[in-house]
């Protein structure tokens, strides 16, 4: 039952041959045998599920089917699902529980899915490896020596290794995409203000966008449809009409011209080009039609983002200051004291990283020079992805330049670590929709094929993505877990 | 030796039904913590969304001082850290206000100057932090937090705190005027900051300036802005300079002290709030304002001169107060009272007992119809006005009926002449002495027959028709 797809399961249950409280069941024990090698989730929540399972049973039974009844599905712990603890992978939060879901959380429970549990990620969305939550790592399901990514890298293992078919993510500079690519799933991240931001706790909020992780590009469609949308409770959320991505990216595959961005290719490793080289010739041979674009500016997207994203944190962040809510520490002399204390045992070393860049990239004499500049730059690469799409339906290239590293290999090199985002940040610069999907493997180790597409093309994403999954079979390759 | 130059930042709590970025109620007063929602509580995840009435608001008070109303104003967060500032930072315009320019007359001894406005701009309240509560602990009290706020930001125009004072009155008339803001300075919806600064008599380069921090009354900041110039003439005087920073007036002590200096300043690391869009405003909305707004101070004291004939002085007075004009026309409305002798009886009766008893028109305890009738009763001689003012004290002092007043006690004016000539006769026969002083030339003394008469009346007596008697009778 867990090699099935969300759109496997949705039919089973519609038709009754497996009961919702089955499957939660079923995933819930295939949780507790496996995940003790991965970690990939912070909390389990079996006796909210199996209540939800048993109210969608009931409702099935009676005849009302919501559109996704009785599907099991993972919440990265940084959306706020009211009643159920809500860390975001942080000491800050390790006991706070939320007082009302995130408008994600509503629309999928509305839907009739059953959250099993909220996965692990990087503390406040802030890494590209999961090594910086406080929950402990992440273990990439194809090797448990190797990380999944990151941020969402919880959210991508759990469904790498077929302890739930679908989970949300958010993507603020890749940590959907990235570990999409590492642990060889599909992961989408919409437009900027597709999907509603209430209640998913925020990171860098101009650029933070929730997304889903699934096997097949079918059922990223099938579950976007249900969280994108208009909210009155997010000023920069799109009035713009949803469609039914199912259907669209089911539609015959109409030719399109896809631009490869030659700075993706520059000084890429030799697999990773030897792969992504063979998907190409597979769609060409399949009605793309190919053409090389450049992307000048892309290569001060990382600049620009660790600008942007950490002064945007600096400022969200101050919220967590121990007075109403979350880490508050004891003994503390004053209020500064209260503040220092509470902060620096509530949040890890990353965080506090960011919020010191953020904090100075801010200050008075360096905000021209680093915010305002890195605004600009955001304005340049905006316009250089404009222009291409005027050329172009859509742009390919590699996910992450690379497949998977190894557990501590790049933990105490920040940059490092940040260049690891060197292909997803300047779409979240551009506000731009994306998608990885697998493309194939180096050595044991998955890689994923990214997809850009224009403002609002999420339907023409996935119907690439869709008819690349007709024709190969890397969407299918299972890790060996143990445990299994 | 030294000029003062004074500009002044009014924060005026708006009083929509919601908070400004939040569905929760801006009311005041109620339990702690009970108007504070998850967004007033910046609890993780939680989004701002503007409140359109708020904009409305602000927009109405620049089209009444004839500012520019920009379209995409910015939102901008000012971060620092405050127990009662939920999301460690405040939500307010920055760099592109709403509101930009515009201008206030104020009149002082009769004559006009104006005030410039450099901006205004919307933000939101923070909470309140309680510090004598609990023995070693502060209290937090988020229901302010997130109320609407126009910042009024004028040009430093001002000369000295009669000029400041009349400014600050001038813009507590108008935002009541235009029914943004009830003005309630006591509750903290009215309060200022005040800069302040001395240059040599002459001079065009400021001096360094001192803010004044949250004054809430008209007394304070006339006295906090002639402490502070005297505290800084003093500095000047002996050669030393002044140091630029926060102040906080004492009300208790009548001083003010320092707060932070410029080095201990925060440094707010303004950056646009990307949580909000630009703020977007129409054309057509604001010719939609334009065309309901409100009759505005300036217009309605035009109006009266013209239409009641009332003293430029009497007008300043009846119009400063939306409700008081609105009380004085109250009571001319279907009637035909003489609008001097009502503004009179406003000005010296009305507001002396208002003032007396610390009572705003709305909750003066005689209401506009009683007053009506009760100056009728002058008017058409039924009673004398000193009649008048006593039957008024009790219509005040114990909420009595008029009518009961003068119709069960038979409050009348005497005007018989036949009756009062009879005492008359009598007052001039029982003081024959007084009598012949008078006629010796002792003008004065008629008063004192007027007296007599009055006393024996009852004080009912029509004074008008007593003199007449006295003075032909005492000739003779």
């Amino acid at each position: 039952m867990h090699n099935k797809t969300v759109s496997e399961l949705k039919k089973y249950l519609e038709e009754k041959k497996i009961s919702s409280v089955e499957l939660t069941k079923h995933f819930v024990d295939r949780i507790k045998a496996i995940d003790p090698h991965l970690n990939s989730f912070i909390s389990l929540t079996e006796e909210y599920a199996i209540t939800q399972a048993k109210k969608i049973d009931l409702e099935i039974s009676k005849g009302k089917i919501r559109p996704l009844a009785g599907i099991p599905l993972a919440q990265k712990d940084i959306f706020c699902t009211k009643g159920l603890k809500t860390t975001c992978g942080s000491k800050m939060l390790e006991n706070f529980i939320s007082p009302y879901n995130a408008t994600v959380v509503e629309k999928l429970n509305d839907a009739g899915m059953v959250i099993i549990g909220k996965t692990n990620m990087d503390e406040f969305a802030m890494g590209s490896s999961n090594e910086t939550s406080y929950f402990g790592d992440v273990k990439n399901p194809w090797d448990i020596e190797y990380v999944p990514g990151g941020s969402s890298g919880g959210s991508a293992a759990s469904v790498a290794a077929r302890l739930i078919p679908c989970s949300t993510g958010t993507d603020t500079g890749g940590s959907i995409r990235q570990p999409a690519s590492l642990t060889g799933v599909c992961g989408i991240k919409p437009t900027y203000g597709r999907v509603s931001r209430y209640g998913m706790i925020a990171f860098a909020s101009s650029l933070d966008q929730a997304g889903i992780f699934t096997r097949t590009a079918e059922d990223c469609a099938i579950l976007l449809t249900h969280i994108s949308g208009y909210d009155p409770k997010d000023s920069t959320s799109s009035r713009k009409d949803v469609p039914d991505y199912e259907k669209e990216c089911k539609q015959k595959f109409t030719s399109m011209t896809i631009g490869i961005p030659i700075e993706f290719l520059d000084g890429l490793d030799n697999t990773v080009k030897e792969v992504f080289e063979e998907s190409i010739k597979v769609l060409e041979k399949n009605g793309c039609k190919f053409k090389k674009i450049s992307l000048k500016s892309s290569k001060l997207g990382v600049s620009a983002y660790q600008v942007v994203a950490p002064a945007e944190c600096s400022s969200n962040l101050s919220r967590f200051d121990g007075v109403r809510f979350g880490h508050r520490a004891d003994n503390t002399k004053n209020i500064d004291d209260l503040y220092k204390k509470s902060r620096s045992e509530g949040f890890g070393q990353e965080v506090k990283r960011r919020i010191l860049i953020g904090t100075y990239a801010l200050s008075a004499g360096y905000y021209d020079a680093y915010y305002l500049k890195a605004q600009k730059i955001r304005k340049v690469i905006s316009n250089e992805f404009a222009e291409a799409f005027k050329e172009v339906d859509l742009i390919l290239g590699p996910t992450a330049p690379d497949c998977a590293f190894k557990i501590g290999e790049k933990s105490n090199d920040p940059i490092a670590m940040y260049l690891s985002d060197v292909f997803t940040v300047s779409t979240n610069l551009a506000g731009l929709p994306a998608m990885s999907l697998p493309m194939g493997f180096k050595n044991h180790l998955p890689l994923g094929l990214q997809i850009i597409g224009n403002h609002f093309d999420e339907a023409k994403i996935l119907s690439l993505a869709h008819h690349y999954q007709k024709i190969t079979d890397w969407h299918t390759k299972k890790p060996k877990l143990s445990g299994d | 030796m030294w000029e003062s130059v004074i500009g002044l930042e009014i924060h005026v709590q708006l009083n929509t039904k919601s908070k400004i970025f939040s569905p929760a109620s801006t009311n005041f007063g109620a339990p702690q913590n009970t108007q504070a929602c998850a967004i007033d509580l910046g609890m993780p995840g939680v989004l701002p969304v503007l409140n359109e009435e708020a904009v409305i608001m602000a927009i109405k008070f620049g089209i009444a001082v004839g500012s520019e109303i920009l379209d995409n104003s910015i939102f901008a967060r000012k971060n620092y850290f405050y127990p009662d500032l939920p999301k460690g930072y405040q939500i307010s315009q920055y760099e592109i206000p709403i509101v930009s320019g515009g201008a206030m007359e104020i009149i002082i001894n009769g004559k006009s100057k104006i005030i410039h406005l450099t901006r205004a701009h919307l933000e939101e309240d923070a909470g309140k932090s309680i510090h004598d509560l609990y023995p070693n602990e502060s209290a937090i009290d988020l229901n302010r937090a997130g109320t609407p706020l126009i910042e009024i930001v004028s040009e430093p125009e001002m000369e000295n705190a009669e000029e400041a004072v009349q400014y600050l009155k001038n813009i507590h008339s108008l935002v009541r005027y235009l029914g943004i803001s009830d003005g309630n300075m006591q509750e903290g919806s009215f309060r200022c900051d005040a800069n302040i600064s001395l240059k040599k008599k002459g001079s065009t380069t400021l001096g360094t300036r001192a803010e004044i921090k949250n004054i809430n009354s008209f007394k304070y900041v006339e006295s906090a802005i002639n402490h502070e110039i005297e505290r800084q003439a003093a500095i000047l005087d002996r050669g030393d300079s002044v140091v630029q920073e926060t102040r906080l007036y004492d009300p208790s002590k009548d001083e003010t002290r320092s707060m932070r200096s410029k080095v201990e300043a925060n440094d707010y690391r303004y950056f646009p709030d990307p949580d909000l869009l630009p703020v977007s405003i129409s054309q057509e909305l604001i010719e939609e304002i334009k065309s309901n707004m409100p009759e505005l101070p300036s217009a309605k004291k035009t109006r009266f001169i013209n239409q009641y004939g009332l003293s430029e002085y009497d007008t300043i007075i009846l119009v400063s107060d939306r409700e008081l004009s609105e009380y004085f026309e109250n009571i001319l409305k279907d009637s035909d009272l003489n609008p001097k002798m009502t503004a009179n009886w406003i000005i010296t009766e009305v507001l002396a007992l208002a003032k007396k008893t610390y009572l705003s028109v709305k909750d003066y305890p005689v209401s506009s119809e009683d007053l009506k009738y009760l100056l009728s009763n002058v008017t058409n001689e039924t009673i004398s006005s000193k009649q008048a003012k006593d039957v008024f004290e009790r219509m005040w002092d114990n909420k009595e009926n008029p009518r009961d007043i003068i119709e069960n006690e038979g409050m009348k004016q005497i005007s018989d002449v036949d009756e009062l000539n009879k005492i008359v006769d009598n007052i001039i026969k029982n003081n024959y002495k007084s009598v012949e002083e008078y006629q010796s030339g002792k003008d004065k003394l008629l008063g004192f027959f007027v007296g007599q008469v009055m006393k024996e009346t009852q004080g009912q007596g029509n004074p008008k028709i007593i003199n007449q008697l006295l003075k032909e009778k005492l000739k003779k």
